[in-house]
């Protein structure tokens, strides 16, 4: 072992290898380490309602720009009878749906799938405010405006504390006399966000007005909630205007910034918009599949699942044949079992993987044992090599034609999987075990055979395990893993599991060279230390 | 108990199949040198040269054509055995103990006729018999007269003694016995009896079959303890300077005593089993250690068997 740190060092590069991309496809995009793991996907619905006045009708609607902690998976803009597209206008997107001839009632919808992904950053932070237009007041609001504005600039340090000030006193219980002036009696919300935003205007803080929505599955007819974001001369700040709290809020989907509207109809009338929401869950695994794919993320776009299906569906049980390896170097080397044919068990594993394990034994065991009959026939006869083993497939092919067409007669479909089995390893295995017959007799058949189907089980265990067929097929680096494990074993010097009971013997008798044999015989013993040299 | 702990085999220095492929095989035997010990022919040629003796070889055969040859070559021949080349645990091989004219007759009397023969060595050049199943060729050799020493602990068959050879040094040694329950091999897990031997003096130490202890022959009732092998101090040496005709670190050399020649090269052994382990009641591995920690100045056949009889001397 002349340069075991190095083999080691390779082992352990290997693993951290393996182990890391497996970590970085589950923490940075989201793949799920078990299979089933689901994800809530929102799917909100603008349901847009409008008279129209039998002329040609043009809807736009602001539609949301990648939202802060959200990622859309798909978005759905049909409509009948109405011509969709999508356009960009000032950094906002909008959906324009337009009718040749529309007449009473219509209605319009857009639908949006999207989920929750922490740390999910907005594209828009780095916009840079507008010049801030002064409000206008008319006395005596332009007084109170002022001294509200002079108040709170005492109160506070900078723009964020000056923002909280003003939502704190706008939202008062018992608000002072300026600030009932401003608001008048029963304000609305909307009122009350473009008070702020003027407020903040004449305190010449860079302020604009934030649309979203808060989802809530099950709700119908829901409208947009008005935030307030503030320009600190660094980033924006999002504050809820009512609650007064800072930040983007759990479940909220934040949908149109600034004051453009939200909803424009050309060619009607007594227009409104509601939102409805529903949370129905995914598998995480397709969502982190289809996200990376859009992300262009490398591991995900140079993968299996840029193939197509029907390869990908080859890889998955190819991606299993390793697991079989595993399973028969554990057997080999740390328990000892013998098998007829070192990898034989895999391929018997991934046959009975087509037919189910039961059905699969029982074809395997009826198959090699007639074989073995007429085999045995065939040994009389002295043909050679090539000659008897060509002899043995074409009498396994036979076999297999037979059983198939014996149990379709009599309404036994399971045994017609037996075409599933490989037949050059059927032959080949009647061969070894006939060879093994004539040499090492039957029991060691039943060993090796035994040994075989037993490695053969476990291998078909392993590879239809749920968690074991998700994790290659999804994970395929953890074959780096799978490999280090080999090497290790490869290296493994100690004893089997099956010798722990061949040596046994030894290991009872006395650790004493006088052994009974020579105690007989010390006078022979004796004669030996004379004629030592 | 029915299993040994790990700890006990370590104890009493017991190898496993693993360490074996590992630090032994894998270790001290290139692989380049495996075809020189798979090829029984070529092992022959090379212990000839290197002045080992071996069964005499009556001739080979090696294309099919070669098989027309077979009566001229068999006839000066009243006893013979035929191998294949590549044969391994003793698959293949036919002894004829007598002939009559073109009737041959195995050591258990079954006649044989010439066509039966001749069908054995085309099975034998058709690769039937060699593990890859590679064509190979078939060697006529003269047949081995068992010591009469073996006549009372063998049931059929010439009893072989198999040494370890670890870099040069005998590190132990066993005798197989074909029993009636081994139907006539010397295989061990055939039912063949494995004694181990003494490498000081050439005298039996312990013995089993079915890896389970013994103590005299089941077919002939005899007493192992008994048993000493004739020629032991020629034989050791023999075995020792066969790491030097083919190379290999760690080796399994299998030799027969002939009533007339004395100690012969049977064949030799890239991967020897473990077996011999249990035939002689202990473990190798501390045997190994030993050699591995002589002194690495160059000694002949003879020194290096001599060397062996003193670290591993058993007789009290």
């Amino acid at each position: 072992m002349h340069s075991r740190p190095k083999f080691l060092l390779f082992v352990l590069l290997l693993l951290v290898a393996g182990f890391g991309l497996t970590l970085y496809k589950h923490f940075a995009l989201g793949f799920p380490l078990w299979p089933g793991e689901k994800t809530q996907v929102w799917t909100i619905e603008a349901k847009i309602e409008f008279m129209a006045r039998d002329e040609p009708a043009l809807v736009s609607f602001a539609l949301p720009n990648s939202p802060p902690g959200m990622v859309i998976l798909g978005e759905d803009f049909a409509s009948p009878n109405y011509g969709f597209t999508e356009i960009k206008l000032h950094d906002q997107r909008r959906a324009q749906w337009s009718s040749r001839q529309a007449k009473d009632k219509q209605t319009v919808y857009y639908r949006l799938d999207v989920y929750e992904k922490a740390g999910e950053k907005e594209s828009l932070t780095s916009q840079q405010p507008t010049s801030i237009q002064s409000p206008e007041f008319d006395e005596p609001f332009r007084t109170a405006a002022n001294t509200l504005v002079d108040d709170l600039k005492q109160h506070s340090s900078d723009t964020r504390t000056f923002t909280l000030e003003l939502l704190h006193t706008l939202n008062d219980e018992n608000p002072s006399q300026n600030v009932r002036l401003l608001l008048g009696d029963r304000p609305g919300e909307n009122f009350k966000a473009k008070l702020a935003i003027d407020l903040l205007s004449l305190a010449k803080i860079p302020a604009r007005k934030v649309r979203g929505l808060f989802l809530e599955s099950g709700r119908r007819r829901q409208a947009l909630k008005s935030f307030i974001e503030i320009h600190d001369g660094k980033q924006w700040r999002l504050f809820n205007q009512t609650t007064t709290e800072e930040g983007v809020p759990k479940h909220f989907i934040l949908w149109q910034r600034g004051g453009s509207s939200l909803l424009d109809i050309e060619g009607g009338h007594r227009s409104n918009v509601h939102f409805s929401i529903i949370e129905n869950s995914h598998s995480a695994r397709n969502i982190a599949v289809r996200y990376g794919k859009d992300e262009q993320a490398a591991l995900v776009d140079f993968s299996i699942y840029s193939l197509p299906i029907e390869e990908q569906n080859a890889f998955k049980s190819i991606l299993l044949v390793p697991i079989g390896a595993i399973i028969v170097v554990l057997m080999r080397i740390l328990v000892g079992i013998r098998t007829s044919g070192t990898f034989m068990p895999i391929l018997i594993a991934l046959a009975f993987i087509k037919t189910s394990l039961l059905t699969g034994l029982f074809i395997f065991i009826f198959v090699v044992s007639a074989g073995l009959l007429i085999r045995s026939y065939l040994s009389h006869l002295n043909l050679l090599l090539v000659a008897r083993i060509s002899a043995v497939i074409i009498v396994v092919i036979a076999l297999m034609a037979g059983m198939s067409i014996v149990s379709q007669k009599l309404g036994f479909s399971q045994a017609l999987t037996v075409t599933f089995f490989p037949m050059i390893i059927l032959a080949w295995t009647i061969e070894r075990m006939s060879i093994l017959w004539e040499e090492d007799g039957p029991k060691e058949v039943l060993i090796q055979g035994g040994g075989s189907l037993f490695v053969a089980t476990l291998a078909y265990l392993c590879m239809t395990n749920r968690v074991v067929e998700y994790l290659t097929f999804n994970f395929p680096e953890l074959l780096l893993v799978n490999l280090a494990f080999i090497l290790l074993l490869g290296q493994y010097t100690g004893y089997r599991l099956t010798e722990l009971r061949r040596f046994q013997p030894i290991a009872e008798t006395e650790v004493n060279i006088n052994n009974p044999l020579n105690n007989n015989d010390q006078a022979a013993s004796n004669d030996n230390v004379l004629r030592k040299p | 108990m029915f299993f040994a702990s790990p700890k006990q085999l370590r104890a009493r220095g017991i190898m496993g199949m693993n360490r074996r492929n590992v630090d032994y095989v894998a270790a001290h035997n290139p692989r380049h040198l495996y075809p020189l010990v798979d090829n029984k022919l070529k092992t022959k040629l090379l212990a000839e040269q290197a002045g080992i003796a071996v069964p005499k070889l009556l001739g080979t055969l090696q294309y099919q054509h070669d098989v027309r040859d077979l009566h001229s070559q068999l006839l000066p021949h009243e006893k013979f055995v035929i191998k294949p080349a590549k044969g391994s645990g003793g698959k293949g091989i036919l002894v004829i103990a007598e002939r009559e004219h073109e009737i041959y007759f195995k050591p258990s009397e079954e006649a044989i006729s010439h066509e039966m023969l001749e069908h054995h060595v085309t099975n034998i050049l058709s690769g039937l018999y060699s593990l890859s199943g590679t064509p190979d060729i078939a060697m006529i050799e003269a047949m081995i007269e068992a010591h009469n020493i073996f006549d009372a602990y063998s049931f059929e068959g010439v009893p072989d003694i198999r040494v370890i050879i670890f870099k040069g040094y005998p590190v132990m040694a066993m005798l197989r016995l074909a029993t009636h329950a081994s139907d006539g091999k010397a295989n061990l897990h055939q039912g063949a009896i494995g004694v181990g031997i003494d490498l000081a003096t050439g005298r039996a130490l312990h013995a089993v079959q079915h890896d389970r202890p013994i103590y005299q022959h089941p077919d002939t009732q005899r007493e192992f303890s008994e048993l000493h092998i004739p020629d032991w101090d020629k034989l050791l040496p023999l075995a020792a300077a066969c790491q030097e005709v083919t190379g290999l670190g760690y080796l399994g050399v299998d030799i027969v005593i002939d009533k007339n020649r004395g100690p012969l090269i049977l064949e030799l052994n890239a991967r020897p089993g473990l077996a011999i382990q249990m035939a002689n009641g202990t473990g190798i591995a501390p045997r190994l250690q030993q050699i591995e920690a002589l002194s690495h100045e160059q000694r002949d056949a003879e020194a290096r068997a001599k060397i062996s009889k003193e670290l591993f001397c058993r007789a009290p």
